[in-house]
């Protein structure tokens, strides 16, 4: 049976990741689980100073679902290669390192701080919703997303995956002008923007007022956002949105997504990345299949 | 430190000592390494609710293998854990967080500061101070909203107790620190868990005391284990970690010294 994939010429062992935000750099949850066991880590959002974030309360918890408003906190690129990558590089798994900043200039900044690195593929956070400059700003337009995009390739070393938003009126519009400006791969979707109201305190729940709503609650508005824009490009997409086991997965393979990423339901259940990566075994095994290239957007 | 791990509990007991107030002992391993002030993650079973709920660790029976939870029904979580009765499966995280510091009360007089909900691991604290510690002198001071004087008794076994009440129907007519003044109390080093106002409190009286406060902080929580970033609070320094002025309350606290946050 063969469980790799492979994205921009980079192979990975099975298409499990982790999805940026969720799993902080892999320290926390590797006493959870082995984290040799996971296709991909895909590192929290890294600008190229440290970021205090939003203030609290930032999570709120909803329906089959969570907000959060984390406003991406991090500690800088320079802890990031010092403490973080080295730890990863202790596991047999790609490592994928999600980047944020507030101006072109900042994204650019700890791309280039990236390219003499050991990190397997960067993933550009265009689509952060709780943050007021950048990230999102330059998510939700075609042109702003093929302008950055372009930066990014002209300056990376490893191979660029997009993150898109899903709080657009046509992910495909988005998702074509990141493949034109030269996108080696998409990953989709960041948090849908929600809001929850305590009505007995008549108050917001999150001090941001709003925040990304993400959990089981949205994986069908993910599933279905992966399909439509696997038919609109080229390029690999890695799927996700409230996977909480292989079932789950598989639909975001079926639809056509290449990889898939466990995010909110780290949470619920530190070990869903590595039972989410037996689960699929488990499946083509039950079903006699033997690559699992053959199931990717094999829905019909 | 003593690996965290999420375990399958059984449920010994559950009742309701107060309003709205449950006790639940269960059975699990986690009882052998728990500290006082550590918490646990509970995940609710309906699929519907996400997020573990945090709650204090109340009791350890660390030789028999159980934990006691003391918690007030907040929500929909809540709700669920006090339906559990005898024999129910709870999906428990722990041990997590790090505890008060025993060992800054030694040779000390200490007050135990409970508020509220903030009191139930306040016991554990007085039992450990009482068969381990090395403390001078341990008095608890607990503030109720009214004579329902959930864990008193069990307190009065390891620690004088003094109590306030909002309403005055019990102790004091007040909160913690009227008891401090009403009683003429004192002490050398303070152990805090309460409501934001009264944390405030607890730490300018340390100040104003020139004493060391240990507060006992309560955020939003996601993960649990430090992952997610969103239960922070602020810090007075750079934090080790975040490199920011924040640090986790899931991991790097839920117990602080009251000098080293700002609340």
């Amino acid at each position: 049976m063969n469980t790799k994939v492979k994205i921009a010429g980079v192979e990975f062992k099975n298409p499990v990741m982790t999805a940026s935000g969720t799993f902080g750099s892999g320290m926390e949850y590797s006493e959870f689980v082995d984290l040799n066991r996971l296709g991909a880590v895909v590192t929290k959002g890294v600008a190229n100073v440290p970021w205090e974030g939003n203030p609290t309360p930032r999570i709120a918890e909803t329906y089959g679902g969570m907000l959060n408003a984390i406003g991406l906190q991090n500690p800088g690129i320079d802890v990031l290669l010092e403490r973080d990558i080295p730890f990863l590089k202790q596991y047999d798994t790609r490592i994928i390192v999600n980047v944020c900043g507030k101006t072109v200039e900042d994204y650019l900044d700890v791309v280039e701080r990236l390219g003499d690195t050991e990190v397997d593929m960067l993933e550009i956070n265009v689509s952060c919703p709780n943050v007021k400059e950048g990230a999102i700003a330059f998510g939700q337009k075609a042109d702003s997303l093929y302008d950055i995009t372009s930066a990014v390739k002209k300056k990376a070393k490893q191979p660029v995956i997009m993150k898109l938003s899903p709080n657009v009126t046509d992910i495909t519009e988005m998702a074509r002008a990141a493949e034109a400006a030269g996108a080696d791969a998409l990953s989709m979707i960041n948090t849908l923007t929600g809001m929850k109201i305590d009505v007995h305190r008549r108050k917001f729940v999150l001090a941001n007022r709003t925040g990304g709503l993400s959990g089981p609650a949205v994986k069908p508005v993910a599933v279905r956002m992966v399909y439509q824009t696997a038919q609109a490009v080229k390029i690999p997409i890695i799927g996700m949105g409230g996977i909480a086991n292989a079932e789950d997965a598989l639909e975001f393979l079926l639809a056509g997504a290449t990889a898939v990423a466990v995010g909110a339901m780290n949470f619920a259940n530190p070990y869903t990345t590595v039972e989410v990566a037996e689960g699929i075994e488990a499946y083509m095994k039950r079903y006699g299949i033997d690559e699992i290239g053959s199931l990717i957007g094999s829905v019909g | 430190m003593e690996q965290k791990k999420k375990v399958k509990a059984k449920v010994i007991s559950q009742t309701e000592i107060a309003d709205g107030i449950y006790d639940m002992w269960m059975e699990t391993d986690l009882a052998g390494t728990a500290k006082a002030g550590q918490f646990l993650c509970i995940y609710p079973h309906s699929e519907s609710m996400l997020l573990p709920r945090p709650i204090s660790i109340c009791e350890a029976d660390r030789e028999k293998g159980r934990l006691r939870i003391v918690y007030r029904v907040a929500g929909r979580g809540t709700e669920e854990f006090s339906l559990y009765h005898m024999g129910s499966s709870i999906r428990v995280l722990g041990n997590l967080g790090n505890g008060f510091p025993l060992k800054e009360t030694e040779g000390k007089r200490v007050f135990l500061m409970g508020g509220g909900i903030g009191i139930p691991p306040m016991l554990q604290l007085a039992k450990d101070l009482k068969q381990e510690g090395k403390a001078v002198e341990v008095t608890v001071i607990a503030g109720y909203r009214n004579q329902q004087l959930f864990l008193k008794e069990d307190m009065k076994e390891y620690a004088q107790v003094y109590v306030a009440t909002e309403d005055g129907s019990a102790g004091t007519k007040g909160n913690v620190m009227n008891v401090i003044a009403e009683k003429g109390l004192s002490a050398d080093v303070v152990m805090a868990c309460g409501p934001m106002p009264m944390l405030r409190a607890v730490k300018r009286y340390a100040e104003e005391k020139g004493i060391e406060a240990y507060i006992s902080l309560e955020e939003r929580m996601a993960c649990g284990v430090g992952a997610c970033l969103g239960c922070v609070c602020k810090t007075v320094e750079k934090d080790v970690h975040s490199h920011v002025n924040n640090a986790r309350i899931c991991t790097d606290g839920p117990v602080f010294a009251a000098k080293d946050v700002n609340i």
